[in-house]
């Protein structure tokens, strides 16, 4: 094939060597994702809105109870969660993590990427499940990050009278922990939901709508299709996964928090799966 | 080695490509030629297996595009001047293709280096202008050293030295023995850098031949001819053996003889010459000539119905009632009068 050994080679093949034998690899397309991801300036502002987003409104909340603790009424105190207050920033970071993952397929869909992308891997359920997991595995390690030290900043915040939590508490690392897959989860949620619609406005659009707009529309239901209905909403999802005092605050008809991350990673599994589908038929 | 057979598109009603069958051969620049939206990326991108034929099918060294265990070390494309994400480096862009072939780092360098990005290799890609946005493209498509390459429209947005550049390296790829297959939807450019052409319209193949047969095909030779003596002279050349017609700003078109022929003819009758030039019919309107039936969106043009596009677009620039579609152009419009 390539017979270029020509005196005058206007391609300078000195450092590509031969076709190797075998074919390209997952191993290789991972270290591709990983360099695009790392490579463009949407991942830094989406990662660190999302630090800003829940360190910064976590530590807030925080600090106003603890400032406040003396107002509190009895029934307020007794209520009062101090992990969920230090991890309720997680519901802005979630918009975040959530457009991040849109952008990582549709940027490729509105700059023509996608065309150089799938020229060079044409498998293309490798190529998604090499976007899912590169950026999966981001996220997930962002966010751990992210929820732990905004939990240890939130309670820092927390100074007597006003209680705090230990992660040696029942049910406090799994909030903590759980709180950074839960955001994880949902990037990967979205990252189905902008493969489905390759559009940056559209999916972005959906993924806010069933985020913010769904649970709305869920209250036109009379009160008990609602509770059968609210617990299958992401926010529902977050709201049970971040809360420790679940007994005395309205959760009763949530699942229970790991279920609850179960429910949304199927979610994400059919989008995906659906998605890959499409993606195989569809033109690129 | 391309191989297109039977090659099918349909975009719900309208039909893009239709039972396109044709060789792309190795050591050659083979140009692809067609009006605007005649299906010349539709094609390209079917041979990229980016999208999925309605019917035929269309192989790479005998594999279809998805079966190629190391696309980039054997096909290299330029498919649009800016499939690239405008946030990254060129660099990065180079890097994250290379790696997913295992391409090493040098290469992109050495990339880098032949297109003449080096010093910008590290700035964003949205600052390019179209120009350079088309140099990395061109250095995407040779990442991989590949055998066989595709240029669509590769001197969209280049000034004339980079025109230049890329005429030379095409040729350059063709004379190592690679496939290079180029799109272009001028007939000129395609004269100078192509061996072979493949001429398709509305989808369908119109000709598939070498340049040489197309030059030979499709331009008519004449000589054109002015004397204050017209009315003589069209009688002795008629005489001589040649056609002859008088124009209406009073030259003479002659075919059937050759300017010496004519010039002799001339000095036997004592007949003054003003005019003797030998014209040909330009290869840019033969070409619009063999693409007239299909071409797709045609701008509607004030008498000389073959500009469209790049036509006169008021009447009074127009030539007059005789321009007509076969009117040949005055290709390179030498003033040449006899010398007695």
């Amino acid at each position: 094939m390539t017979a270029a050994t020509t005196a005058t080679p206007t391609h300078a093949s000195t450092a590509i060597g031969p076709v190797p034998s075998g074919h390209y690899s997952p191993a290789g397309v991972l270290r591709s994702e990983w360099t695009k991801l790392r490579s463009v300036r949407s991942t830094v502002w989406s990662l660190l809105a999302l630090a800003v987003g829940t360190i910064g409104l976590g530590a807030l909340f925080t600090a106003v109870a603890a400032n406040r603790w003396s107002t509190f009424s009895r029934v307020e105190q007794l209520a009062f969660d101090p992990t969920s207050r230090s991890l309720r920033g997680i519901f802005l970071a979630q918009l975040a993590i959530g457009v991040l993952g849109i952008l990582v397929v549709t940027n490729e869909y509105s700059t023509g990427m996608i065309r150089s992308t799938l020229a060079a891997v044409p498998n293309r359920p490798l190529v998604l499940a090499a976007k899912a997991a590169v950026f999966g595995v981001v996220a997930l390690m962002v966010s751990e990050v992210v929820t732990f030290v905004a939990f240890f900043v939130g309670q820092a915040l927390l100074t007597s009278p006003a209680p705090h939590a230990t992660l040696g508490q029942a049910g406090v690392l799994r909030a903590v922990v759980g709180s950074g897959l839960y955001l994880a989860v949902l990037g990967l949620f979205a990252l189905g939901i902008g493969s489905l619609i390759r559009h940056t406005a559209g999916a972005i659009s959906t993924f806010v709508g069933t985020l913010l707009i769904l649970p709305l529309l869920v209250q036109a239901f009379p009160t008990s299709v609602q509770n059968s209905l609210d617990k299958y909403l992401p926010l529902s999802i977050a709201q049970s996964m971040i809360t420790v005092q679940g007994a005395v605050q309205k959760a009763s008809h949530d699942f229970a928090p790991w279920t609850g991350l179960v429910v949304l990673a199927i979610y994400a599994a059919v989008l995906l799966v659906a998605a890959g589908i499409l993606f195989v038929r569809r033109d690129a | 080695m391309i191989e297109a057979q039977g090659l099918t598109k349909h975009y719900g009603e309208v039909t893009a490509v239709d039972g396109l069958s044709f060789e792309v051969r190795p050591g050659l620049v083979t140009g692809f030629l067609g009006p605007n939206g005649s299906g010349k990326s539709t094609t390209m991108r079917m041979v990229m297996g980016l999208d999925r034929p309605s019917a035929g099918s269309v192989t790479v060294d005998g594999r279809r595009y998805g079966d190629l265990p190391w696309p980039l070390r054997e096909v290299g494309a330029l498919l649009e001047a800016k499939a690239i994400h405008p946030g990254r480096s060129a660099y990065n862009h180079l890097w994250c293709l290379a790696q997913t072939n295992g391409i090493p780092r040098t290469r992109v360098d050495e990339v880098l280096d032949l297109v003449g990005l080096q010093a910008v290799a590290r700035k964003r890609v949205g600052t390019f202008s179209l120009g350079m946005g088309q140099r990395l493209g061109i250095a995407a498509a040779l990442l991989g050293d590949p055998g066989v390459l595709l240029f669509d429209e590769p001197i969209n947005g280049l000034d004339p030295e980079g025109i230049r550049w890329v005429r030379t390296l095409l040729r350059g790829l063709a004379a190592e023995g690679r496939t290079v297959f180029v799109s272009s939807h001028l007939m000129s450019e395609m004269a100078l850098t192509a061996d072979h052409l493949v001429v398709i319209g509305r989808g369908h193949l119109i000709a598939d031949l070498s340049v040489e047969e197309f030059i030979a095909q499709s331009s008519r030779r004449f000589v054109r001819v002015r004397s204050p003596q017209a009315a003589a002279l069209t009688s002795v050349l008629e005489q001589a053996g040649g056609a002859v017609t008088a124009e209406p700003d009073g030259a003479l078109t002659v075919t059937g003889l050759d300017p010496a022929a004519i010039g002799e003819a001339a000095a036997a009758s004592g007949t003054v010459l003003h005019e003797l030039s030998p014209q040909a019919a330009s290869l840019e309107e033969a070409f619009m000539e063999l693409t007239h039936d299909s071409v797709e969106y045609r701008g509607d043009v004030t008498g000389g119905g073959h500009f469209a596009g790049n036509g006169p677009a008021f009447p009074g620039a127009d030539r007059g009632p005789g321009a007509g579609p076969d009117t040949p152009a005055t290709a390179p419009d030498q003033l040449s009068t006899t010398p007695r």
